[in-house]
């Protein structure tokens, strides 16, 4: 899975706070990421809710200035001036997870897509271009599309005509964001097969933030599990998800329905991004701490006081554990 | 008894649209019953039916016998007093059931004070146990929706749906907005729950595969109708009805090489059910649909022990040594009496149908025995539904309009019922269903109300 190619969007050492309200401390949403995302790679960003994935999913936008470290696109870094941020979001576009809200009630489907067109100054057949981008997120004839309104449409032509806007300026990279999770079963893996074949036509590259682990098995290269503002397991779909070595990432997998064994249900939610708890931010949670496996293994103290480092960005197996570490070696 | 026993319940907005078109359900209490399908399927409709909170205007036919009771047949008063302590909800959504500024163990504490007449101290204090019971410390009655999570608001409402101790808890997709983990901790307290409190659940979801893990049985819902049930593992890793089948490949199992690269969905969208497709409904979206299908209606049929799905496809070929181990785990009996519902389907084609796979004889035999396996006792607790209602049920059945003739025959005498029943013409259609729907309310006094929205 490693190719040596330069990567197309990367972040180095990102870290995003949000200041606290009434002197409290600051909400360290994102708290040092290193994350490549390489020309026609799919990358899963897996998380649970208010891990910070979204927020770094926006920093890679440009939607939002980290607070350290930078993101660059094509080996330059990100300039957050309004020109050249508007010519980085026609290479790079997002498609949001609601597509009822997303969408302008008032705009025809063709309106929806072809703003994208006229916000950029297309000099080209807009007509075309539209009808293009149309037939390609498979709403075909795309004719037959262009004076509907998003009412009349189903959750799935309705993401269809989302992405549409987002192809129509022709990106290198897709950021989305829980891409399938307002849909229904039968129209999710239609949208996912959509996204699979864009990668194999158009070479396109893409983010996808997701909660959902089968998602990312059924689409991605690469996955990144975040743990509270930090990425805590990355590597290949096919190591992390069938060999998990961080025990956040096993406690995930365990509770899925069909997962084999019993379940490791953590207790509680993922603590607050503004109290980040010393040493690795998992122990407290930690069911291998907790079972006393971390003793065993003579890292518990390590647990317990010692930030593990960062996981570069890069496309090798890595995991943030002393344990996981400790059992390796 | 059963617990809970639907007989061909059939649901019609006022705008037209047939959302539920006959569905038979049963469930005992302990057991847990998934109900699976799109959006648009029905399956919400149906919950909202049980206790009759669907808006005015809303045609409900059939029978929903909670504890022997028929919930349609039931007066106002009656009704209010089934919601909360009979029966309660928990609906999708906590963010937007909850009031958002009122404190939530005053909301909780809201169905004690009226159904139970409990004092204010009382009702206090069940509300600090309620919400120990869901995990949540009893001080946190103070708080307002806003100061929980997702997960918290979801444990108040399972919290308030425990309040006046039901018989048969509804849950309404009570996971699809939350995250894995907290997902797994709110279904093993779901679980917990059942067990402990002897308590029926029904569970609704568009994730076959967190039903299959949490619940004993699955009903598959497609355009209105159960179109596959059976034991919920049975259901998930091997589904007859190629819906079903869909539904099951939608969510891949991690570690399978065949979904990697490969996400499986169902080309097409769920059909309006204002304007549903002629024949088996789910035939325009079937990969595997034969020229029949566009015409020809399929009822529910055996497809092995337990098990029924409506597909033509569907052989019965190993019926009758399946029976045996049937009858007494069947907590659901989606009584195979679909076809007296049966849209618009000519009687010439259903008599073919019958005779090439013949589903009927199994299928009888079937009922009777899981009949005798679990209501032995019927007649007995029952001696007013049995008699009386299946008894109106039969003489609006005479007028040739009534949808549900034959679930008299389910309830006591399928085994000659449905024999005797099957070379009757049967002219109704869901187009005959409203004039059902009114010819039934009239031996039927009370189920020509219509549903109110309501509040605890």
């Amino acid at each position: 899975m490693t190719t040596s190619t330069t990567p197309l969007l990367s972040a180095q050492g990102v870290r995003i706070a949000f200041p606290g309200r009434h002197g409290a401390p600051d909400a360290r949403a994102v708290d040092g990421v290193d994350l490549d995302i390489r020309p026609g790679e799919i990358v899963a960003l897996v998380g649970e809710s208010g891990c910070g994935k979204t927020t770094l999913a926006r920093a890679l936008l440009g939607l939002v200035e980290p607070t350290a470290g930078r993101v660059t696109f094509d080996g330059r870094p990100l300039e957050y001036s309004g020109r050249s941020l508007k010519a980085y979001r026609r290479r790079v576009q997002l498609v949001l997870q609601d597509p009822s809200g997303s969408l302008n009630p008032r705009h025809t489907v063709y309106d929806a897509v072809a703003e994208g067109l006229r916000i950029h100054g297309h000099g080209g057949d807009e007509r075309a271009a539209v009808a293009d981008a149309l037939s390609r997120a498979g709403l075909r004839p795309p004719e037959r599309f262009f004076l509907r309104y998003p009412h009349e449409l189903s959750g799935g032509q309705r993401q269809r005509v989302v992405i549409a806007g987002a192809l129509v300026l022709e990106p290198e990279l897709l950021v989305a964001d829980e891409p399938v999770a307002s849909l229904d079963a039968s129209v999710r893996g239609e949208i996912l097969a959509l996204l699979l074949r864009l990668r194999a036509e158009l070479g396109l590259s893409a983010l996808v933030v997701t909660h959902d682990l089968g998602l990312a098995w059924n689409i991605a290269d690469r996955v990144a599990v975040m743990y509270l503002g930090r990425i805590v397991e990355t590597g290949a779909v096919e190591r992390v998800l069938t060999a998990p070595r961080h025990p956040y990432t096993r406690a995930l997998l365990s509770v899925l329905p069909e997962a084999p064994g019993e379940p490791v249900v953590l207790t509680g939610e993922p603590p607050d991004p503004s109290r980040v708890p010393s040493g690795c931010r998992f122990h407290a949670r930690c069911q291998i701490l907790a079972g006393g496996e971390a003793d065993r293994a003579g890292v518990a103290e390590a647990c317990r006081g010692r930030d593990p480092e960062i996981l570069d960005g890069g496309g090798t197996a890595q995991v943030a554990c002393h344990w996981a570490h400790a059992r390796k070696s | 008894m059963s617990l809970l026993d639907v007989r061909g319940l059939t649901v019609t907005y006022a705008g037209g649209a047939a959302a539920v078109r006959g569905v038979d359900l049963r469930l005992d209490a302990g057991r847990k019953l998934g109900i699976a399908g799109e959006s648009g399927c029905g399956k919400s409709t149906l919950a909202l039916a049980l206790l009759r909170l669907l808006p005015a205007g809303t045609r409900v036919g059939g029978e929903i016998l909670l504890d022997g009771e028929d919930v349609l047949a039931m007066k106002w008063g009656r009704v209010r007093a089934v919601r909360w302590a009979g029966a309660s909800i928990v609906f999708q959504g906590a963010m937007h059931s909850l009031n958002p500024v009122r404190r939530i163990g005053d909301q909780i504490a809201e169905p004690i004070l009226l159904h139970r007449k409990a004092t204010p101290a009382g009702a206090r204090k069940k509300t600090g146990e309620l919400l120990e019971h869901v995990g949540l410390p009893a001080a946190r009655a103070s708080a307002y929706p806003h100061e929980l999570s997702g997960g918290q608001r979801q444990r108040v409402m399972i919290a308030m749906a425990l309040a006046c101790d039901p018989r048969l808890i509804i849950a309404d997709e009570p996971t699809t907005a939350l995250d894995v983990m907290i997902q797994a901790q709110i279904l093993r307290l779901i679980e917990q729950l059942v067990a402990d409190q002897d308590v029926g659940l029904i569970m609704i979801s568009h994730d076959l595969a967190v039903l299959a893990g949490t619940c004993d049985r699955l009903a598959v819902m497609y355009a209105g109708r159960v179109v596959e049930e059976g034991p919920a593992g049975e259901v998930y890793e091997a589904a007859r009805h190629p819906y079903a089948q869909a539904l099951s490949a939608a969510f891949p199992r991690i570690g399978d090489p065949a979904s990697r690269f490969a996400p499986r969905g169902l080309p097409g969208d769920p059909p309006d059910p204002a304007a549903l497709p002629s024949g088996c409904t789910f035939h325009p979206r079937c990969p595997v649909a034969l020229d029949s299908c566009a015409t020809e209606d399929q009822p529910l049929r055996n497809a092995g022990p337990n098990r029924r799905a409506a597909c033509v496809r569907i052989t019965t070929a190993a019926e009758p040594a399946d029976e045996p181990d049937s009858p007494r785990d069947t907590p659901t009996d989606g009584s195979g009496t679909r076809r007296d519902t049966a849209d618009g389907d000519p009687d010439a084609h259903r008599d073919t149908a019958d005779d090439t796979p013949d589903p009927r004889p199994s299928k009888a035999a079937d009922d009777s025995d899981t009949q005798h396996g679990t209501t032995t006792d019927e007649p007995d607790p029952r001696p007013n539904t049995t008699a009386d209602a299946p008894d109106a049920r039969r003489n609006t059945a005479d007028d040739g309009s009534d949808p549900r003739p034959s679930k008299a025959a389910d309830d006591s005498d399928t085994q000659h019922g449905t024999t005797t029943d099957e070379p009757d013409p049967r002219p109704n259609t869901t187009a005959d269903a409203p004039d059902a729907r009114r010819n039934a309310a009239a031996g039927d006094p009370g189920s020509l109300e219509e549903a109110r929205p309501s509040t605890p």
